[in-house]
């Protein structure tokens, strides 16, 4: 996927001007807050739940290398396969490989972050492979040949006028003149097109949300059970997932399943929840006839043991951009690469580099909403800071701005030269102010003026009128 | 008004820069409710800013000396007080760890966090303050400021003080824990989207029909007022303490003086 993170001002001054994106935008700004609410506060237990996947997680981080090693055995003991994948070059090559020697032409995939991250859909149509999303979201922006915006709801994008403008494009087999009004007519298109193409497809594609170390399994959530007919229909089930989804014990996952589905939907559990380990097994009705874990790391394990690493408990609920005003103003496109949001702001200098993605940890008012809401308690702004302070190392931040800090730090560093400067200044402003008591526009304050306008200082400072007032204070005394 | 405390604690108040260069009338407020409720306030002449600029701008070695100089200069108090959730929630919450690395200065650090507080949260949970003498005729509508909210817990006691004004009623906005858009040096470097924000944040301020928006934090309310008086409106922006030391002589936010 192209990185369009480094132009993220110019994207999301598009973004702003964006119709249809500002009006899909307003969804998220109350519906998923709402249910999230209500779900979290139906539940006594919530908040106790939230630091035991945190532990949980933590816990797994520290003895990585064991889990993964035990989930490989169990893997392995159930039939299936697992390919261990540096890079995204190697995950991409290790699917063509097995996509090529079952002579694979149509594959259908369930929705997956982590595919959109190793760029499979495009690597896909450049060798004659066909992917088809089969989730209704991901195979909107399919259509559109888009990306997600979200990285639960990605479309969210969308207007529900658009879906219908692009199914009738799509779609030429039906009657020009059906109805599409309702949301469900929309939604029974999509899944008698989708429906042969389960049949079609040599081969099923799913990501994992979790990975369980003592059984073996992949675990997937789905609200349409699109994944279950991905992966149990064709010839073989590839799980594609990263080195972190790891959880050593059924008992782990299902404490972590109870905070995944509230922060994410506001559901209790997610329709879908579904586990696979291994193949299809003799007596099994039906099932894969291969089963492959592709295990990337791309990255990730240079995260271990650094200032990112609470970043690797996430869970992918999407609660922090749900809760995010930035987000909520430019939605997920502007962030210019796979992950969106608080998430993505972390995330993604972690995988890109922060020369190329330094906008998203900087755009953030730090208001701290998403730790407030994150089931994992990641601290979202904090690592946003440390993405800062490596900036700053590296001297990659605007070369105004590092003027202008440092000198603003010199003054604020030696306070009685700080306090005569900022004296002289308010005085000479508080007076250029006093007949409007505010500023339409001001010199080197264009960033502040162009949209609001300043109010003006009220003359001499607190420190002086203070100074003043003591002075007065020990000659009544006297 | 509520007992003070048997001997009167002695408050450092930080004045945070805002306050001190653009509205000092919300320092002398502070100063009022604290001493009407048994505090003896100073002013250390030795502070300027409380480095949240450098420190979120990744400049780490400028936010360090510049906690040091707080801390030097606050250390002799009972209590260290900011009218700003934002300030002490960086004196409190952060500046620890700024010297995670260096064991004493840590609990140097640590031991100075433990006496800060916001000032309305200090009036009612330190000092337990239950009530204020003052008087406002109107509406409000009350703006929790992020980091008041979300790293010192302030959303309670700003409002139960505020029922206690003689004459005040309270019309809460819809979303008021959503950030308006300041962020410091945000709504500078990313001046389209803190639009976007606060121009919601307008919005539901608006929609109250308050005559009066209030919040606990400057920097949020010279952005949502010069927002406000950008878009025309006629809603008069104040710092909570002004209206809870029934120090409301001086223009509101973005106003005009008498004359």
């Amino acid at each position: 996927m192209e990185i369009k993170s480094p132009t993220f001002k110019n994207n999301s001054a598009e973004a702003l001007k964006d119709v249809n994106l500002q009006k899909a935008l307003g969804k998220v700004r109350t519906g998923f807050i709402e249910k999230r609410a209500q779900a979290a506060d139906a539940l006594p237990e919530f908040e106790d739940l939230r630091d035991r996947a945190r532990d949980i997680k933590d816990h797994v981080l520290d003895h990585l290398d064991l889990y993964l090693e035990r989930y490989t055995e169990k893997v392995e003991a159930a039939g299936g396969h697992v390919h261990w994948a540096e890079t995204a070059e190697d995950a991409r090559n290790q699917i063509m490989e097995i996509c090529r020697r079952l002579n694979a032409r149509t594959v259908t995939k369930g929705k997956s972050m982590i595919t959109e991250e190793i760029g499979l859909n495009e690597f896909f149509e450049q060798n004659g492979v066909t992917p088809v999303e089969t989730d209704l979201g991901e195979y909107i922006i399919q259509l559109r040949g888009e990306h997600p915006s979200h990285i639960i709801a990605p479309a969210v994008h969308v207007t529900k006028d658009q879906v219908e403008e692009d199914f009738r494009r799509a779609h030429t087999q039906f009657d020009p003149k059906r109805n599409l009004d309702e949301p469900t007519t929309l939604l029974g298109e999509a899944r008698a097109v989708l429906r042969q193409k389960y049949f079609d497809a040599d081969v099923g594609i799913t990501g994992a949300n979790f990975l369980i170390a003592e059984t073996g399994t992949s675990i997937i959530v789905t609200n349409e059970g699109n994944g279950d007919l991905t992966q149990t229909l064709p010839k073989a089930h590839i799980v594609v997932a990263s080195i972190e989804k790891i959880v050593p014990t059924l008992e782990d996952v299902s404490q972590i399943l109870r905070v995944l589905a509230r922060s994410a939907t506001g559901q209790d559990m997610s329709v879908y929840t579904t586990f696979s380990t291994g193949p299809k097994r003799d007596d099994d009705p039906d099932g894969p006839g291969e089963y492959h874990v592709i295990l990337l790391d791309n990255g990730r394990s240079s995260m271990l043991g650094s200032d990112y690493q609470d970043m690797l408990r996430c869970i992918r609920c999407g609660a922090c951009m749900n809760h995010c005003p930035v987000y909520h103003a430019v939605g997920g496109h502007a962030y210019g690469w796979v992950y969106p949001g608080p998430m993505g702001a972390v995330l993604t200098p972690s995988l890109i580099g922060v020369d190329q993605s330094g906008h998203l940890p900087n755009a953030s008012t730090f208001c701290g909403r998403c730790e407030a809401v994150c089931p994992m308690r990641i601290p979202l702004p904090k690592m946003m800071r440390h993405w800062r302070e490596r900036e700053f190392e590296r001297n990659l931040n605007s070369a105004t701005a590092r003027y202008g800090l440092g000198v603003w730090a010199y003054f604020a560093k030696r306070p009685s030269l700080y306090q005569f400067m900022t004296g002289l200044g308010m005085r000479t402003l508080g007076l250029l102010g006093r007949t409007k008591g505010r500023f339409k526009g001001l010199p080197l304050a264009g960033g502040w003026t162009k949209y609001r306008d300043l109010p003006a200082p009220e003359g001499k400072t607190f420190q002086q009128q203070w100074a003043e007032r003591q002075k007065a204070k020990r000659k009544e005394a006297a | 008004m509520s007992s003070s405390p048997p001997a009167g604690p002695r408050v450092g108040l930080f004045v945070t820069c805002l306050v001190d260069l653009f509205r000092p009338s919300v320092g002398f407020a502070a100063v009022k409710l604290m001493e009407d409720a048994g505090c003896t306030v100073e002013v250390p002449a030795a502070q300027t800013c409380c480095g949240q600029p450098a420190f979120n701008s990744g400049d780490r070695k400028d936010a360090r000396e510049i906690a040091e100089q707080v801390i030097r200069a606050f250390e002799p108090y009972d209590y260290v007080v900011a009218p700003s959730g934002s300030c002490a929630g960086m004196l409190k919450r952060h500046y620890p760890e700024l010297f995670q690395d260096d064991p004493q200065a840590h609990e140097r650090a640590e031991n100075f966090a433990g006496k800060v507080h916001e000032l309305v949260s200090f009036l009612t949970d330190v000092l337990n303050v239950t009530s204020v003498d003052a008087a406002f005729r109107g509406s409000v509508t009350y703006h929790d400021s992020c980091s008041g909210l979300r790293e010192l817990g302030v959303k309670d006691q700003p409002r139960k003080l505020l029922k206690t004004v003689d004459g005040l009623e309270i019309k809460e906005m819809r979303d008021p824990d959503v950030c308006c858009g300041f962020g410091g040096t945000f709504c500078v470097k990313y001046p389209d989207i803190s639009n976007k924000i606060v121009s919601e944040k307008t919005n539901t301020i608006r929609e109250t029909g308050a005559g009066t928006l209030l919040a606990g934090d400057l920097g949020c309310l010279m952005n949502m007022a010069g927002k406000l008086k950008r878009e025309g409106s006629a809603i008069e922006v104040r710092h909570v303490a002004e209206v809870l030391a029934g120090m409301t002589d001086a223009p509101a936010i973005g106003e005009k003086g008498k004359g």
